[in-house]
């Protein structure tokens, strides 16, 4: 019965730690260990919080907080860069995309050209922001019609 | 009039005197916890008929959970090319809702009616009565590892129910659906947080077990005794459990996921 | 063999004396240390004035039923003390009483010097621990064999080695002629033999005093006479104080030293068997007697036949 009892709280143990490992993002714990650099955007569109932050398609950080800066009326985005990428040029670029038409949206990341690179608190310049759906679809037709009227 | 006013009076009174009487119960109960320490043969052997016993309808319902969640979201998600999500899916619903739900639920039929009653015919045929004059507690010679195992056992049957329901939709979405199993994975890595989902979920169940030891325990050792009362006893508490985890995780999501 | 030794043993009544070591035992072993020592030993002197249980004035209803209307009763040590009454005189709510079960609306039950009813958790519980209390049901263990059920006070309450728990259950069990049936569960006992299971758990923890709960009823002659008999030695051999609730009689009367009778929540008689049977008492004459008429009510208190029926009414 022990033995039984023992492989029962065992298989509990297990099954959460491969909840851990397997299906979630243990990462989330490990917040401390990245920097963080922050990005300006008129628009985020649909991004959320612990969105990924893409380099060339890889992961190497994460969306840590999103807010509204009240003096510029422009969403602050602050960026959760992993610690092993600390050297990316100070001018690298940022923009929202979205993984698929209707996949989630993620912060995708252009390196730059300058020999000083990125550090705690920087500011990420050069920034697109999200593509919103409405406003190109709104863009479209007016253009359409705009041709029309040609 | 009057009569039903006084009708209605009187069992919110009797509600009331039952909760308290659960509430100090419950008290003394924790009081036992040290006596209990001392013995962890008596929790083990507590554990085992609770929560080991529970085990193979915790696994063949989480599999087939899973299943049925792999094959309904499969057929949503198509219909917007989204079907590479179904992990995503599937695993959120799981961790966060059905996992501990669904356990407690089940818990609740298997293990929860089965304490109450156990408890129940020992109040009725004087076996406590009889092991109080012997100078030992019942309180805590019985009640407390049976709670204390409940609590234990729902967590760890959630977590396994959980990742079942998880390998279920796996299974049907790649073997059945053709979804490819290295995005199934890997989405669901990158959309199910450790803290937010996981964890959550995991309070979730051990406050659920808490409640399902507790209302069971409770209500086997309070019932009539006699054989109307322990029946009476047995239902009541897989209908309270019922509700007041379904009660309950409204709640705590509503605090947990804003 | 063990069939021989099961039958040889049946009717005889066990040598009780052998289980005086057990105590001596015990007491080493028990845990915490002092307190069996505790236990007042009965060569007291002044045995009158300080009886082991003194009930006075005890009143005590439940339901809206007055149960106890005032009673006194006292119990001296070596005694055996009989308690009878009509059915449904509360016999068995006055044991509960005794052992701090339930507790008196006015009136105070002392056992061994102290108030049952004032008592805190721990100390009731270690008063009861000096008591042994046989149930009408036997109230055994039903997932426990009938070893492990005697065990189970010894387990609880002392850190003794299981090999000594192993020999003072085989002797308990042994005192009540039932050592061969260790292995049984109680469900397939018969239900004289649970309570004489019941009986060995009891007195496993060697109690001073015993509260038998309606021993006689339902037993077979052959039992019944031997459990008489293991009560009345016990009792001497042991030195305990017992009280027997009952409303057997003549059995009760046979090994008691003193008897009280009970009715309408009031001692009605009390004092020696040979007083109670020659009492001039109508009411204890018809008790004793078992005469089907007399002053005792054999219906539970009801109006009139004829209102009931809606005869009263024109």
């Amino acid at each position: 019965m022990e033995i039984t009892v023992g492989a029962f709280v065992a298989a509990g143990l297990a099954a959460l730690f491969v909840l851990a490992m397997q299906v979630s993002n243990i990462t989330a714990f490990q917040r401390a260990d990245g920097y963080n650099v922050y990005a300006y955007f008129q628009n985020v569109g649909g991004l959320r919080e612990r969105a990924p932050v893409n380099l060339g398609g890889v992961q190497i950080g994460r969306v840590e907080a999103i807010t509204l800066d009240a003096a510029r009326f422009e969403a602050r985005v602050t960026l959760n860069i992993d610690r092993q990428f600390n050297d990316l040029p100070s001018d690298t670029a940022a923009s929202i995309r979205t993984s698929g038409l209707l996949g989630e949206q993620y912060v995708s990341l252009e390196p730059g050209g300058m020999p000083d690179s990125l550090a705690e608190g920087d500011e990420i310049t050069l920034t697109r922001s999200a593509l919103v759906l409405e406003d190109i679809v709104g863009q479209f037709l007016y253009n359409q019609s705009a041709g029309g009227e040609d | 009039m009057t009569a039903v006013l006084q009708r209605m009076g009187a069992s919110t009174l009797a509600v009331l005197a039952t909760l308290g009487r659960a509430t100090l119960f419950f008290l003394r109960v924790l009081l036992g916890v040290g006596e209990m320490l001392r013995r962890p043969g008596l929790l083990l052997r507590e554990i085992y008929s609770v929560g080991v016993l529970t085990l193979v309808i915790i696994l063949v319902s989480g599999l087939f959970v899973g299943m049925v969640l792999g094959l309904q979201g499969y057929y949503t998600l198509v219909d917007f090319g989204a079907e590479q999500s179904l992990g995503v899916l599937v695993a959120l619903s799981l961790t966060r809702e059905l996992g501990p739900v669904v356990t407690a639920l089940l818990f609740a039929g298997r293990a929860g009616s089965a304490l109450t009653a156990e408890i129940g015919l020992m109040k009725a045929t004087e076996q406590l009565s009889g092991m109080e004059m012997m100078a030992v507690d019942p309180e805590r010679r019985i009640c407390a590892p049976r709670l204390f195992a409940a609590l234990i056992s729902l967590p760890l049957l959630a977590m396994i129910f959980t990742l079942l329901g998880i390998i279920g939709a796996y299974l049907v979405g790649t073997a059945m659906l053709g979804i490819d199993g290295g995005s199934f994975w890997s989405q669901m890595q990158a959309q199910v947080s450790f803290v937010d989902d996981v964890l959550n979920g995991l309070i979730k169940s051990v406050l659920f077990g808490l409640a399902a030891g507790w209302i069971a325990v409770f209500n086997g050792y309070d019932c009539l005794p006699t054989s109307h009362g322990v029946s009476r006893a047995t239902t009541r508490t897989v209908v309270v459990t019922s509700l007041v985890v379904l009660g309950l995780d409204f709640v705590l999501t509503a605090l947990m996921f804003d | 063999m063990v069939g021989r030794s099961i039958a040889g043993e049946s009717g005889t009544i066990p040598h009780l004396t052998g289980l005086m070591p057990c105590r001596i035992l015990a007491a080493l072993f028990s845990q915490p240390p002092g307190k069996q020592s505790e236990r007042m030993s009965p060569s007291q002197s002044s045995v009158d004035e300080n009886p082991l249980i003194d009930i006075r004035g005890l009143v005590f209803s439940r339901g809206g039923r007055r149960l106890f209307d005032g009673i006194d009763l006292s119990v001296r040590r070596g005694e055996v003390v009989a308690i009878m009454g009509p059915s449904g005189t509360g016999k068995t709510t006055l044991l509960r009483l005794i052992g701090g079960q339930l507790r008196a609306q006015s009136g105070e039950v002392r056992v061994a010097g102290e108030s049952v009813g004032d008592l805190r958790r721990r100390a009731l519980y270690r008063l009861r621990r000096r008591m042994g209390v046989l149930f009408q049901s036997g109230a055994l263990f039903t997932d426990m064999t009938c070893f492990d059920n005697v065990a189970f006070p010894l387990r609880e309450h002392t850190d003794l080695p299981e090999t000594l728990i192993r020999s003072i259950v085989l002797m308990k069990l042994q005192a009540v002629g039932l050592r061969g049936a260790r292995d049984l569960y109680p469900a397939e006992l018969s239900g004289g033999m649970a309570r004489r299971v019941s009986l060995a758990r009891a007195l496993a923890l060697d109690p001073e005093l015993m509260l038998y709960d309606e021993p006689f009823a339902g037993q077979d002659p052959i039992s019944m006479g031997a459990l008489m008999q293991v009560i009345r030695q016990l009792n001497d051999a042991l030195g305990l104080t017992s009280i027997i609730v009952s409303h057997d009689v003549d059995e009760t009367l046979s090994i008691a030293d003193r008897a009280y009778v009970i009715s309408e929540g009031q001692v009605v008689e009390s004092g020696t068997p040979e007083a109670l049977r020659s009492s001039q008492s109508d009411w204890v004459k018809q008790f004793i007697q078992a005469l089907p008429d007399g002053p005792v009510p054999f219906h539970y208190r009801a109006p009139s036949m004829a209102d009931d029926l809606g005869m009263g009414r024109s």
